[in-house]
Formats: C-alpha cells, sequence, structure tokens
C-alpha cells in the first residue's frame, strides 16, 4: 500500500475546499505545507485543525499538504479524516460537535414538496442550499459523485450532516445501491438524518436491508429519532413492483420515481410531455397511496427553462403527486408554487372546513355546504389544503 | 522627500498624513464639512493663432505629440479607462517616456487596470514615479508591498474632477484616446472599431490640462459628431493603427448572474425596494453592471412593469438591460457615466434619451448641486462593511489593494444606498468589527442585504419602521456578523505594517483613510 493517502479537489473551478495529500513518516515530526486563499485570515486556525486531527489519531511522523480554497472547519476535517484513513487503520472518528439545530427529527407526512440534490463531494454547492428554502436538503452519495471519491464523500457527507446549516430543510442523504449503501450509512445513521433515499429499488428486500442495517444502528447508537426512508424507483422491474416497495415497511415515508434511468430502462427517450413515464408515474402514485405514503415526482433537468417546470409540475400534482426533486435552487419557489393550492381551492377549502367545524358545534352528523352534502373524505382533504395554504403563507 | 509626513487622526478616527509626497492635504472633518474658498484653477490662456489655421492638428505618431508637448521630468500624465482592459496606449506613453529617459512621472488615469500591469517595470525603474488613481491586480499589490516611490492617491470619478478644478492635480499632459476624432480634435466614443460609449472621464483633463493630446484610429474629416469632446481645447491629434482591443473593452460582468445564492440576494433586494415603498412611479435608481446589479435590474423592471409604472430615470454603467428598458418604455432617460457593451453603445448613438453624462454633471463637488444626490436608490457593492455601517471598496480583508474607487462613493449621495453583499465569501466574512480601508462613512450606507438577512443603518429609522410590516428577514448588523462567525469562524487581522503606501480621498478632497503596505 502506498503510505500517501488523498482526498479533497482542487482546480481553477473549485471553491470553498481543500485538497489534502498525507504521507506517513517515520520520522521527523509532523509537517504541514499550507496554501490557502484564505492563509492571512485563517492560516493559523486551519494549521491548528489539521494539528488537532493528526494527535487526534496519534500519528507521530507525517507530511501534509493541504491546499485549500477557503473550506470550512467541516469540510478540511472531512478531507484531512479521509486522507489520514486512506493510509492509516483506525476505529476512530474525528467529529466536530453537532450543532443544536441539527439534533431535530421529522414527522413521517412532513410536507416533502422540494427535495433539492446537492452532489455529496461538492461543498461549495452545499454551504448556501438551505437558504433557497427547500422542504429537503438530499446529500447524494450515489450517482453525483465519481466512483473514485465515494469514500472521501462519506466523511464529507457525515459532518455536513452534523455542521452544515439546513435552515429548517429535511436532512436527507441518498445512499448508493446494494453492500456500498449499506456502509454509506454507519457514516449517516448516527448523525441525525432525517430520511435515507434508496435508489433503484426493484424489491421489498432492497428496501428491508437497508432498514434492517438502520435498526441495528440505531440501537448501537441509542438513537431516538425517526429515520424515514425513501425508496426510489427507477426500473420497469421496479415499477411493477411499485406496491411492494411502498409498503415494506413502516419507516418508508415517501416513494419517488427517477425517470432518467426509467426511460433509458424501457428503451426510449424522455420527453417534455411525459407521456413515455405516463404509467410508471400512474402506478407509483397508485402504490404510494395504496400504502398510505407521499408520491414524489422526478426531477426536472432543465434549469434554464423556469415556464416547462411549472407546466411540468402542474402536470405532476395533477397525476397526484405530492412533490418533486430538483437539482438547482431556482426550481424550488416553482415547484412550491405551482404544488400550492390554487386560490378557488383554498377558498372552497375554507367553505368546507367552516361548514365541518359548524355541523360539529351543532352536533350534526352530516356536513353540507349549501345543499350539497359533504362527504368525510372531502373534509378531510379541506383541512389538510387549509393547513397547507397556511404553511405556505398563502392564507 | 519623505514619502508622506504629519500624520493626525481625522473625524473619521483614522490616522492619516497631511503631507503627501511633499504636497500638503486636508484630513477628512466629517460628511459635508470642508468648503475650500478662493478661485478654481485655470489652464494657461491659450490663442487660436498658436494653432494652425486649417484646423489641422496631426503629429507624426503619439512620441512627436509628447515631445511637442514638452514631456520632461516630474510631470502629471492623465489618461482615461474607458477602453477599459482593452486599452492599448497608456502603456505606449510611459515607452516612450522610458526610451526618452524621463524620470518621475506622476500617473493620474480615471482608473487602472490589469493590462497595465506592463507600467511595473516603470515604477521599478523610476519612470514613474506613483500612481494617482486606482490600483487593481499587479499594481495594486506592487503598491500593497510598499515598493512604489510616492504614495498613491485614489480619488472618486468625482474627487478626480474635484482635485483637477482644485489645482491639487495639475496635469501637465492629458492624453485622450477616442474611437473617433477629427484633425481639429473633436472627438467621441460611439463611432468608430473601438466605440465605447462616452469619454465623460477625460473633460476634465480636456478642460485643464496644460496640453492635450487626442489619439485615434478612426481619424475623420472634421466635424467629428458628437463632439463629446471638444477640440477646442485639444493641442495635438495622433492617428495609430489601433487605440484597444473591442473585446476587452466591453466589460466581462455585464452577463446576468447565474448564482443561486446572487440572485437571490437581488430577489431580496428589489423585495425590500418594494415592500417599503422605495420603488415608485418616477423613481429613479443607479445599478451598476456587476452581475448582482443587473438582476436587481430585472426584477425592478418586473416590478414597474407589474403595477404599470415607469423610472424616471436610470443611472447607468449602461447596457442591454437598461436599454432594454429605455426601449420598452419602462425609463424615461438614461443618464450614462459609462458604457458597458454594444448594445449601450448603439442605443446612446441612436437614442436622445439615453444621455452620456461626465463626473461635471453626475458627480462634482465643486458644481453648484450634481444629480447623484437626485437618484432614489442606488445599489453598489463592498469588499467589507464593519458594524457601523463603514465600508470598504478597495482594499480585500487581506490587506491588498483591490478595486479603485470610482463612482462609488460619490453615488452615496443618493436618498438611499443599498449594498446587496454575499455575507461571506468562500470563508471570509463580509461584515467586520471594522474595516481594513474606510472608504464610506457609515452615515452614507442605508441598507446591507445578504442572502441571510437585512440590515438597516439606525438612522434610517423611516425604512425600519416600513420594514416591520413586510415579512422579509431584517436583523440587527450585529446579529449578521455573529451568523458569518458561527459559519466561518472567527478571521484573524491581516498583517499589516505601519507604513502607509496609499491614501484613500473622500469626494471633497480630503484624506479619509490610509492604506498600509502588506507583510507577507
Amino acid at each position: 500500500m502506498d503510505n500517501t493517502g488523498v482526498a479533497g479537489n482542487e482546480g481553477t473551478s473549485v471553491r470553498s475546499d481543500a485538497r489534502v495529500s498525507v504521507q506517513l513518516l517515520q520520522s521527523g515530526g509532523i509537517q504541514i505545507d499550507l496554501k490557502s486563499k484564505v492563509k492571512t485570515l485563517f492560516g493559523k486556525q486551519i494549521i491548528r485543525l489539521a494539528e488537532e486531527i493528526i494527535h487526534f489519531f496519534d500519528i507521530q511522523h507525517a507530511q501534509m499538504e493541504i491546499v485549500d480554497t477557503g473550506a470550512l472547519d467541516f469540510v478540511l476535517a472531512a478531507r484531512i479524516e479521509a486522507a489520514i484513513k486512506k493510509v492509516f487503520q483506525t476505529e476512530k472518528e474525528y467529529l466536530l460537535p453537532q450543532l443544536e439545530e441539527n439534533k431535530t427529527g421529522t414527522a413521517k407526512e412532513a410536507y416533502r414538496f422540494s427535495r433539492l440534490y446537492l452532489p455529496g463531494n461538492s461543498p461549495k454547492l452545499m454551504i448556501n442550499a438551505g437558504i433557497h428554502q427547500p422542504n429537503g436538503l438530499i446529500l447524494d452519495l450515489e450517482d453525483a459523485v465519481a466512483p473514485d471519491k465515494k469514500y472521501e464523500a462519506r466523511f464529507l457527507v457525515r459532518n455536513a450532516l452534523r455542521s452544515l446549516r439546513f435552515h429548517g430543510a429535511e436532512r436527507m442523504v441518498r445512499i448508493n445501491q446494494g453492500e456500498t449503501g449499506l456502509e454509506d450509512l454507519d457514516y449517516v445513521i448516527p448523525h441525525h438524518v432525517n430520511l435515507v433515499l434508496i435508489p433503484k429499488c426493484e424489491s421489498a428486500e432492497d428496501v428491508q436491508q437497508v432498514d434492517e442495517k438502520i435498526r441495528q444502528l440505531r440501537e448501537k447508537h441509542n438513537i431516538e429519532h425517526p429515520v424515514w426512508l425513501m425508496p426510489i424507483i427507477e426500473s420497469a422491474l421496479g415499477v411493477m413492483k411499485a406496491f411492494e416497495i411502498a409498503s415494506a415497511s413502516q419507516s418508508v415515508a415517501a416513494l419517488a420515481i427517477g425517470l432518467e434511468d426509467y426511460t433509458a430502462d424501457l428503451g426510449t427517450q424522455r420527453t417534455k410531455e411525459g407521456n413515455e413515464s405516463f404509467f410508471a408515474r400512474s402506478m407509483v402514485v397508485n402504490a404510494a397511496r395504496a400504502a398510505h405514503i407521499q408520491p414524489i415526482d422526478s426531477v426536472f433537468s432543465d434549469v434554464s427553462d423556469m415556464e416547462a417546470l411549472a407546466e411540468n409540475v402542474r402536470n405532476s400534482k395533477s397525476l397526484g403527486f405530492d412533490g418533486m426533486g430538483c437539482i438547482h435552487p431556482r426550481q424550488i419557489k416553482v415547484i412550491h408554487d405551482n404544488f400550492a393550492p390554487e386560490a378557488t381551492e383554498i377558498e372552497k377549502a375554507l367553505r368546507i372546513v367552516a361548514a365541518f367545524e359548524e355541523a360539529q358545534a351543532k352536533g350534526l352528523g352530516v356536513v353540507s355546504l349549501g345543499s350539497k352534502m359533504i362527504d368525510p373524505p372531502v373534509v378531510k382533504r379541506a383541512v389538510r389544503t387549509v393547513e397547507l395554504a397556511k404553511s405556505m403563507g398563502k392564507i | 522627500m519623505k514619502k508622506y509626513d504629519k500624520l493626525v487622526t481625522n473625524a473619521a478616527g483614522r490616522i492619516v498624513p497631511t503631507v503627501i509626497n511633499g504636497e500638503a492635504h486636508t484630513p477628512f472633518k466629517g460628511v459635508g464639512k470642508h468648503k475650500p474658498t478662493g478661485r478654481k484653477f485655470g489652464p494657461p490662456i491659450a490663442s487660436c493663432i498658436d494653432y494652425p489655421e486649417d484646423g489641422n492638428k496631426v503629429v507624426a505618431d503619439l512620441k512627436e505629440a509628447l515631445v511637442k508637448a514638452g514631456l520632461k521630468d516630474g510631470m502629471t500624465i492623465s489618461t482615461h479607462h474607458h477602453f477599459r482592459n482593452g486599452d492599448l496606449i497608456a502603456n505606449q506613453i510611459f515607452d516612450i517616456a522610458h526610451e526618452l529617459g524621463i524620470k518621475n512621472l506622476r500617473w493620474f488615469p480615471s482608473a487602472s487596470f490589469p493590462c497595465h500591469e506592463h507600467l511595473i517595470p516603470y515604477l521599478e525603474d523610476g519612470t514613474i514615479h506613483h500612481i494617482e488613481g486606482s490600483m487593481n491586480g499587479a499594481l495594486g499589490k506592487y503598491c500593497s508591498q510598499g515598493k512604489m516611490d510616492g504614495v498613491g492617491i485614489l480619488r472618486s470619478h468625482g474627487g478626480r474632477y474635484q482635485a483637477v478644478q482644485d489645482g491639487e492635480v495639475k496635469i501637465d499632459i492629458a492624453v485622450i484616446v477616442a474611437p473617433t476624432a477629427d484633425p481639429f480634435g473633436n472627438a467621441n466614443g460611439v463611432y468608430g472599431e473601438a466605440a465605447c460609449g462616452l469619454l465623460g472621464f477625460a473633460l476634465a483633463d480636456s478642460q485643464y490640462a496644460e496640453k492635450v493630446v487626442v489619439v485615434t484610429d478612426n481619424l475623420i474629416p472634421f466635424p467629428a459628431i458628437p463632439w463629446q469632446i471638444q477640440g477646442n481645447y485639444v493641442d495635438y491629434v495622433v492617428k495609430v493603427d489601433q487605440v484597444g482591443i473591442p473585446e476587452k473593452i466591453i466589460s466581462g460582468t455585464t452577463q446576468i448572474t447565474k448564482s443561486p445564492d446572487r440572485l437571490l440576494i437581488a430577489e431580496m433586494t428589489a423585495q425590500f425596494c418594494e415592500a417599503t415603498g422605495l420603488i415608485h412611479d418616477g423613481f429613479s435608481y443607479q445599478a451598476g453592471a456587476g452581475g448582482t446589479s443587473l438582476s436587481i435590474g430585472i426584477y425592478f423592471s418586473e416590478i414597474l412593469k407589474k403595477n404599470n409604472w415607469k423610472a424616471r430615470f436610470i443611472r447607468a454603467g449602461s447596457n442591454k438591460y437598461p436599454v432594454e428598458m429605455l426601449e420598452e418604455g419602462l425609463a424615461d432617460y438614461i443618464l450614462d457615466g459609462q458604457t458597458f457593451d454594444l448594445d449601450g453603445v448603439r442605443s446612446m448613438r441612436e437614442n436622445p434619451n439615453h444621455v452620456w453624462t461626465s463626473p461635471f454633471t453626475s458627480y462634482n463637488y465643486h458644481g453648484k448641486g450634481n444629480f447623484a444626490s437626485l437618484v432614489d436608490v442606488v445599489i453598489l457593492g463592498a469588499t467589507e462593511v464593519d458594524v457601523h455601517f463603514n465600508a470598504n471598496v478597495v482594499t480585500h480583508s487581506d490587506g491588498y489593494l483591490l478595486h479603485g474607487i470610482g463612482g462609488w462613493q460619490n453615488t452615496l449621495f443618493g436618498k438611499t444606498t443599498i449594498l446587496p453583499i454575499p455575507l461571506f465569501r468562500d470563508r471570509i466574512p463580509v461584515i467586520r468589527d471594522e474595516v481594513t480601508t474606510l472608504c464610506a462613512p457609515g452615515e452614507m450606507i442605508d441598507v446591507i442585504v445578504t442572502e441571510r438577512g437585512i440590515a438597516i443603518n439606525p438612522l434610517r429609522t423611516d425604512l425600519i419602521e416600513k420594514a416591520k410590516e413586510c415579512d422579509l428577514p431584517v436583523k440587527t448588523i450585529e446579529q449578521l456578523k455573529d451568523e458569518a462567525e458561527a459559519i466561518c469562524g472567527l478571521p484573524d487581522k491581516p498583517q499589516l505594517s505601519d507604513e502607509i503606501v496609499a491614501v484613500i480621498k473622500w469626494v471633497d478632497g480630503t484624506v479619509l483613510d490610509s492604506v498600509y503596505k502588506v507583510i507577507e
């Protein structure tokens, strides 16, 4: 094994990151060479952090080189630890304190209109993501991370769960498929993740093995807050097994569809109109509703066309979806605005709720509005619409 | 000669020299406190009988013009930044001076650009003694390292006009580079290969310099119309093959930002202006050519459209976006200080409501008023702001000179000044306990808009009251500072020596702050 470990990114377009290389030596003590664009203001602090981590791992002799582009501490710490662990066997983890605000749990039925994907190995995109107010932020360990970066990304995602400001967004992680994905869980479950996305699900077992690993980790780490699951269906087989997947565990809170892989699997192209995926999307909606969980639509990939996105969202809502993914912060508002109940919808819901409350006050078993009888499910939906409108500041 | 002498603490509490490069200067006394008396500086009386009757002032080349203008040691040479980073002439002036063995020149540019890195050897060998103008890039670094023979003096565009009118800076030779000129010396920026719109920054120089040289690559028969620079002020005309590189004359920052964070800041700024009533029918605003400013313009135009309102005028830095607003009838006028792209140049050439201005009309301290104070909303940038709303626009937090002042100080006199800025850049918080270099006293800055909240200057109780009714995230500036430091950590102070390498002038010509040598 080469005794030099490297982690992180550098290059002209890289910002808020650091590339760290560590060479373990037999003698000579610790030498740290720092190149940083913020050296004047933060150079001493960066060196101090590096020394502390090296000391934490009981390394006596090493040469470390840090090329820093303005990384925050949690990023630096992730890069340094990943570089060290590539050449140094240890069970220890260097953890920065978890922000109090990152210790919250979420409800199974929390609103999930928008969830923003963040590449799990790109700190610059993470730092301000929360200010755009998505319902969820997904730290992605799967498709957005190159195979040779998967290992170091785990440390960055772990540290982000502890230190990144999410501004109230649900803290989500998309793990890898299969065995790698199960290993990913070691890095996220003990750190207050709210929801885990499981990619390319094709059976209940795909969900259950993740669920079981989480159960073990919860026990081991005495975790009390819930960890929800969102399986993603991305293949023809997955679509056929949608209900089985949706009802695979009590922890499954939502079922999502990923159309890029699905259309590839079908052997067709994804179009704006989406006729090719109509069946799959309807299946996912139906399966999710049957399992009493949220159906969530695929991302819309043209980040420059907000009109087309709005049209897509309205279409998605009419099919019965409760939310969709996004890959650019500017998509969030469009998604929220178009999933939000319309003014006429809100007005009608308010009247139904008022009629319901009046009927209750009078002790009547039947709710009526004008000459029309209102069925209980309609009342339930109206209550939800009113709650939603309130939460979105529409009332 | 000592570089500087007689340090005092000025009214802003900053230590500044009162003797700079051997000349006396007045320390800052407070905003609106300094009123020089006496008469303005006057150039020597010229007589038309000394100039060719046929109006042909063309000489063989730039060298001949400089020699005829009497180029000698210790002179002050002025140039202008209409060609921005595409300027080909300023460097040639000093190539010629070097070739002639001239020493100790004072370079008085309206701004310098990275292309002027070429001049560093002339600073090293004493051809140029020091620069009075913006210094950024390699020149900024050179000055910040304390290598310049004299102390740099940074002035605003309006301050430059004031310094010329005061006689504080006596220009020996002004070299005005023009996209189009005639043999008499009339010149404009709206025609020619290197069209840059207007030549306003050269106006004072044309009127007050001892000798004026016009250089062009598009020499046309008299008259060159419009005569933005009047040939009656001009001594010599030079025809060259090329005055500037067109693609570099167009500024690189005239695209709307794609950064979601900056778009959010722009959107919040526009929402703030709408919620507090700063935007209204007939309002006016100034927005620069930076990506965030441009986006704010787009949001402004949406608000105007929605309400069926119209801006009375847009103060620009123009480019295609304000031009679109003018052409769509969302604004009556563009009052343009510099033109950043070819749409701006075209509009200025064709549209009588797209007006070229100069620092005299817009910014001049010794005018009987100027229109900077008539602008309703002014959108500006800054490298740092402190908890007292003092702002820095010239040095980076590590102490290096980075930008010029430009029109920044002058526009602060608008009715409401808003700085839309990110709370931190990379890891460096923008809000500090104290700015590294003071370029604007806090009383001039009204609102700071960051992606994590909006801070309103406590002096603006009216805005604070109005903002209470909107649901925008208004915070105190201390809260914003704490938030940035919680994310970034508390930065160390830059390592500066006590040696002064440059000074910052306020708009009235007084010395506002000193820039110190960086310890590397």
